[in-house]
């Protein structure tokens, strides 16, 4: 980075609003922005706050209902927004780039990737097709994806989600942009596969200096990526700093409840309970007087916080460039508040309700090809889950963790009885109920297991009211009969999750991804069951929101004492939240232990590379960096030994691939499944470091 | 949103039928929608008001070969628009035969959906050998041109109003299948399907209940649609001389009984033809406007 050089975009005082039959709709307000070259910029905040709008400003790729209402958008000394049609689109493709959430949908199923990648040095610049195809080939390479020659002739399709990011990325680079926007470019992808692209993206400005604006909702991958932050709530920034005096100091009192929301490796659910944010964010036409925050606020100030809009005000003793929107930043002390937390009971774990011994599911995919035929192998089997044996107790949270195809949830159709086990046992208060499909289940088996489902958007049948939803369930267990108690009931229920009661005539499409959601935990323990799984339950939620469902979720528990499956790919959830966690990869679990056990070496290479994955929000936390290589086996043709062996970065020789390792007993109950000896697992250094206080006073005055 | 409600609720029938006229209200923020209403509800007025808007007796001959406008010779009044070649008023015998069109449509639009319902609910839900043999038996019949499949039922089991029903059941209920199939294929993959089969809800309670009412958008449209279909089918049934038996008035028959004079009395086959069109423009008018809301929705 150089201070010197010009500026590449500089954003002033912008304003952009969406022009709907409702009226007109402010969705930024007052957005300045400077990048320079080679700098990377995050922006974050919640869905609705604004930041996507500021990428399709930039690329003034606005639709027909937006517009900017005043201020401008010097890209290189030209005002793009006073650019025409034609010389836009000689700049987009070329000198800005932008790259989307999802890649299947950013690359044309039908045409080659040969074929898009050519397209784009050919559209802007005189050359030749064969140097075109030179260089996409050496930009695939540079993207880090292997054999770049035979990827020039697939179909998009043919290549996984991670590899179709990379595409997207080199395709973006291809023209050699001056600026590079990403938008929640990982969000729809594995850890792992996270993880690659993050260094990726890291390396792309070093390499080409090239400028990157990096649109995010997670905090930890803009501490990964980014040189400077801006935090955004409802259309306006309201902090902006560097890397270092942001997440160090955080100054406004948004900026620190999303860090209070984000399970760092600090909170604990029991000692240091995660402190989501109360409210929901203000839609754009109802934003208060004064702070937009203010009604969130814990340190609002009546007479104060609410009388007048003020502008960003820069913090003193800080960075140069760190400001904030807040009139109080300098009299709280978000120090203080640390000894009035709550401090939550520690639930006493009971006996053993759930027992899975050897439990196997395989599907039979029939193969009616002639080929197939004439082989003979008309029956291939995909081996969704592989000899699962693991515990758990009543009143325990036991998480199973795995990237997408991993069998997690497979697992949990046959608990609940939606598909039968192939063999083994699943054994629920002593009963097997791996092969009784869920008809055949008594009325006590069925209410006592109920699940919380991922998709806020598709848990709730739209069609029926909230309250006849959840009856629905009451009834059918027969936990009440009378109509006037099974309403009481649902009343009941609706508080204790934290839903204002009118809620029970209400239709799903009237309420929020988090309220849904709500809906959707109400709807599970109306039967009171005895376990609850819960399938990635806050995975499509915003952090503040996540926050408080994760909350509610454990105090509910912690009433009832139930038994919680937590599945999930998210292990800084996971670490908060769970006593027990069970790592699975391609149905195998290659390792199983308490959450301690689990977090600290001896590790399975798996778990190692799936820590270190994790993104976390806290720039004095180091991480050892292990990125895996590959992509995840197919299920119907699995390694033939260990199923980690093909990305495994600590693999050990032949036996690896030939044979399937053996469980390995580090303590009681907890289990590594793996081929290198235990004495040389244990040798490994831890891969999270989090620095105890001593260390952290000892950084903080060393700045 | 602090209201605290302690006390259930009566919300009856009452409640519903409001809500259902709210959403119907909201045809009114398309054009195309609001027209194709005003069309349909003023046939339905005319068939319900029939007794008081036709000024003579469908079926009695009173004056053959009147031009539109003329004075009745004998009794007085005008055939406002002619009479036929035996001397029917034509205006009253559309007026009457718009209760046929009314009736029979409707009724024969809803059995082809009972079934087609039932069979895309079994055949898209459970899938397996009840799919392949429910979907092996649509392509048979969806094979047959549709006229020639009339023309044998109707001439197999006779021609009434009744086995005009069966007909239309017959040869539209494998369409409406395949589009519930379609459907359901997409909606029992949600997770609210998921949450009930969890709680062990039977089969039918999960189509009928969780599936179905989520499928309501397209087919209604879809149903809309068809009604206009049904109403061409059994113009063309009459046409064909396969509809109602004589004398009742049918539409399609009144078009039939007079086109041979069709070149000297273009009065005789026009004015039933307008009323056909008009009734099935007013359907596709209607379609179009649900279809414009359900979008937006």
């Amino acid at each position: 980075m150089n201070d010197d050089q010009a500026p590449v975009l500089v954003c002033k005082d912008l304003c952009i609003s969406y022009y709907t039959r409702a009226g007109e709709i402010p969705a930024v307000v007052d957005f300045s922005l400077t990048v320079k070259p080679g700098e990377t910029i995050g922006i974050v905040g919640e869905s609705g706050c604004g930041k996507s709008t500021v990428a399709m400003a930039i690329m003034q790729h606005m639709g027909a209902n937006g517009g900017i209402k005043s201020g401008s958008i010097t890209f290189k000394g030209r005002d793009l927004t006073q650019l025409s049609e034609q010389e836009l689109r000689h700049i987009r493709g070329s000198e800005i780039a932008m790259i989307y959430q999802e890649p299947f949908a950013s690359l044309n199923p039908s045409l080659k990737i040969s074929t898009q990648l050519i397209e784009v040095p050919l559209a802007h610049e005189d050359i030749s097709k064969e140097e075109a195809r030179q260089r996409a080939v050496q930009m695939l390479g540079n993207v880090k994806l292997p054999d770049p020659e035979r990827l020039m002739d697939s179909y998009p399709h043919q290549l996984s989600g991670g590899q179709q990011q990379r595409v997207v990325i080199a395709m973006g680079l291809l023209s050699n942009p001056s600026l590079l926007l990403l938008d929640e470019p990982t969000t729809a992808l594995d850890v792992t596969v996270e993880a690659g692209i993050v260094k990726l993206v890291a390396d792309i400005s070093k390499k080409y200096g090239t400028s990157q604006i990096y649109i995010s909702h997670n905090l930890g991958l803009i501490l990964e990526t980014c040189d400077r932050v801006f935090v955004m709530y409802s259309g306006e920034v309201v902090e902006e700093g560097t890397i270092d005096s942001l997440f160090t100091w955080p100054k406004h009192p948004y900026t620190h409840g999303l860090f209070a929301c984000i399970p760092l490796p600090t909170a604990d659910k029991n000692a240091a309970p995660l402190k989501p944010i109360r409210g929901q964010l203000p839609l754009p036409f109802e934003r208060p007087q004064g702070c937009y925050y203010h009604p969130r606020c814990d340190h609002f100030k009546p007479g104060l916080c609410d009388v007048d809009h003020f502008k960003m005000e820069h913090v003193e003793d800080s960075a140069p460039d760190h400001r904030v929107r807040c009139l109080r930043y300098k009299e709280i002390d978000h120090s203080k508040k640390a000894s009035d937390d709550e401090v939550k009971e520690v639930l006493e774990l009971g006996k053993r309700v759930l027992n899975v011994d050897g439990m196997k599911k395989y599907y039979e995919v029939r193969d009616s090809s002639l080929k197939a035929l004439i082989s003979g192998k008309r029956v291939r089997y995909v081996k969704a889950n592989e000899e699962l044996n693991f515990t758990a107790r009543e009143g325990e949270t036991v998480a199973i963790v795995g990237e997408s195809g991993c069998g997690k949830s497979t697992f949990a159709k046959v608990l609940m009885g939606l598909e039968k086990g192939t063999e083994g046992e699943v054994r629920h208060k002593g009963k097997d109920i791996s092969d009784i499909a869920v008809r055949d289940r008594s009325a006590k088996q069925i209410s006592s297991l109920q699940m919380v489902f991922q998709n806020p958007f598709d848990t709730l049948n739209p069609s029926h009211s909230i309250g006849g939803q959840i009856s629905r369930v009451i009834r059918k267990f027969g936990v009440e009969t009378d109509k006037k108690k099974v309403f009481n009931r649902v009343m009941k229920l609706l508080d204790t999750v934290k839903l204002p009661r009118d809620f029970y005539f209400r239709k799903p499409r009237q309420l929020s991804g988090g309220q849904k959601q709500r809906v959707g935990i109400a709807r599970a323990f109306a039967g009171n069951p005895s376990m609850v799984i819960a399938d990635e339950p806050v995975s499509a939620l915003d952090v503040s929101v996540a926050a408080a469902v994760t909350e509610l979720l454990m105090d509910i528990q912690r009433k009832h004492r139930t038994t919680l499956l937590f599945i999930s790919h998210d292990l800084s959830v996971v670490r908060y939240l769970s006593d027990r966690i069970v790592v699975m990869y391609l149905g195998h679990i290659l390792e199983r232990g308490t959450t301690e056990q689990i977090f600290a070496p001896p590790y399975h290479p798996y778990t190692e590379a799936l820590l270190s994955a994790v993104p976390i929000a806290d720039p004095e936390v180091t991480k050892r960096e292990i990125v895996l290589e590959g992509n995840l086996p197919s299920a119907m043709n699995p390694p033939k030994g260990c199923p980690f062996c093909t990305r495994c970065h600590r693999r050990i020789g032949e036996i690896c691939d030939n044979e399937l390792p053996p469980e390995q007993a580090v303590a009681d109950r907890h289990i590594i499944k793996c081929h290198i000896p235990l004495e040389t697992l244990k040798k490994v250094a831890p891969v999270i470091h989090v620095p105890d206080e001593a260390e952290r006073l000892h950084a903080r005055q060393s700045q | 949103m602090t209201t605290t409600i302690t006390e259930m609720p009566t919300a009856g029938y009452g409640a519903a039928l409001w809500r259902g006229l709210k959403s119907f209200a909201l045809l009114r923020e398309s054009w195309v929608g609001m027209l194709g209403a005003f069309l349909v509800v003023f046939w339905v007025l005319v068939a319900i008001l029939a007794p008081l808007l036709a000024p003579f007796d469908p079926n009695s001959s009173i004056q053959p070969f009147a031009k539109p406008g003329m004075e009745a010779i004998k009794g007085g009044g005008t055939f406002w628009l002619g009479t036929d070649h035996i001397g029917r008023d034509i205006l009253s015998r559309i007026i009457w035969g718009s209760r046929t069109v009314l009736i029979y449509a409707p009724l024969a639009t809803i059995s082809a959906y009972t079934l087609g319902i039932l069979m895309g609910l079994a055949a898209g839900y459970r899938g397996g050998w009840v799919d392949d043999v429910l979907s092996r038996i649509a392509d048979i019949i969806l094979s047959f041109p549709v006229l020639v499949l009339y023309i044998i039922i109707i001439a197999t089991i006779g021609a009434s109003g009744f086995n005009i029903i069966i007909a239309i059941t017959f040869a539209s209920s494998p369409g409406i299948m395949r589009i519930v199939r379609g459907l359901v294929l997409d909606l029992r993959n949600r997770d609210y399907v998921a949450a009930a089969q969890t709680r062990g809800e039977s089969d039918w309670r999960v189509m009928l209940v969780e599936i179905l009412p989520n499928a309501r958008g397209p087919l209604i449209v879809d149903a809309c649609l068809r009604l206009g279909y049904v109403i061409i089918t059994i113009g063309v049934l009459g046409f064909l001389g396969l509809g109602l038996p004589p004398p009742d008035p049918d539409w399609g028959g009144m078009v039939n009984e007079t086109r041979q004079m069709a070149m000297a009395f273009p009065h005789m086959t026009l004015f039933p033809c307008i009323a056909i069109s008009s009734l099935i423009l007013g359907f596709n008018l209607l379609a179009d406007g649900l279809r414009e809301i359900s979008l937006r929705d």
